[in-house]
């Protein structure tokens, strides 16, 4: 299934619900559009809920890692909320899980922008 | 394949990413035909798809002049693909650890650390062009 996703917001945090898998091409490309989109209009508390996002790719790691490292060139916050086991066994692995700011629950993420 | 017997397919796919899908559903379900469970089934099916990748991206760089062959074997203990491109080769023993702290953040970098990962066995062969690259997993690995 290929990606999509929803935006909404609570509390001025941008949430995007993602589904489906973030891999080479279309999903990567649709995660990139969707966090620039956020970003272009200042938005700089940005949570990616992976609750549904049932399969991720390196290209997929890449993108995740792209979009914190954009996010936080304009001064923003990206953070991860509810993985997967898949994805948190690849954050792991990879050595990413110490860099993203991760939640399992949707109300501590939202709290941790205020900090 | 409890009764002794291979499976084998060999394919010839386009330098397009569709042939990266083709891979990873053949690597999925040769991995279950030798007993994987569906996990592992499923990383191995990633791992080659991040072979295909890179034959297809960096290999080929999407040459319709060149082709990607995929092999694919599962017996009853174990699975084995193998991926070739047909582009100019690349030193396997010079790639960046992404794992370093300098490296942490870059955008890619991660399919071979995960092919090594994720297989027991991961071999490079440099072909006159190209390059195969060999995944193997046992399942008492």
């Amino acid at each position: 299934m290929a990606m999509k996703f929803k935006t909404r917001q609570v509390d001025g945090v941008t949430i995007l619900d993602l589904s489906g898998r973030i891999t080479l091409g279309e999903g990567s490309v649709t995660l990139r559009d969707a966090v620039q989109d956020a970003v272009s209009k200042g938005e700089k508390k940005i949570l990616l809920n992976l609750a549904n996002v049932d399969y991720i790719d390196s290209s997929g790691i890449g993108e995740l890692v792209s979009a914190f490292t954009s996010v936080k060139n304009t001064g923003g916050e990206l953070k991860l909320l509810q993985l997967t086991k898949k994805v948190h066994d690849l954050l792991q692995i990879t050595k990413l899980y110490t860099v993203f700011d991760v939640y399992d629950d949707e109300a501590s993420a939202i709290s941790s922008y205020k900090a | 394949m409890t009764d002794g017997t291979t499976s084998r397919l060999s394919l010839t796919l386009d330098s397009a990413l569709p042939s990266v899908d083709t891979v990873e559903q053949n690597a999925v379900e040769f991995a279950e035909r030798a007993g994987f469970d569906a996990d592992t089934a499923a990383n191995i099916a990633m791992v080659a798809r991040e072979a295909a990748a890179n034959a297809v991206i960096h290999g080929n760089k999407y040459d319709p002049q060149r082709h990607v062959s995929a092999h694919f074997e599962a017996s009853s203990d174990s699975v084995l693909i193998r991926i070739a491109d047909e582009g100019t080769g690349f030193d396997s023993s010079n790639i960046p650890d992404p794992l370093a702290p300098e490296n942490l953040l870059r955008s890619s970098g991660r399919g071979v650390f995960l092919m090594r990962a994720f297989m027991d066995e991961v071999h490079f062969r440099q072909l006159s062009p190209g390059t195969e690259i060999t995944l193997i997993k046992r399942r008492n690995g």
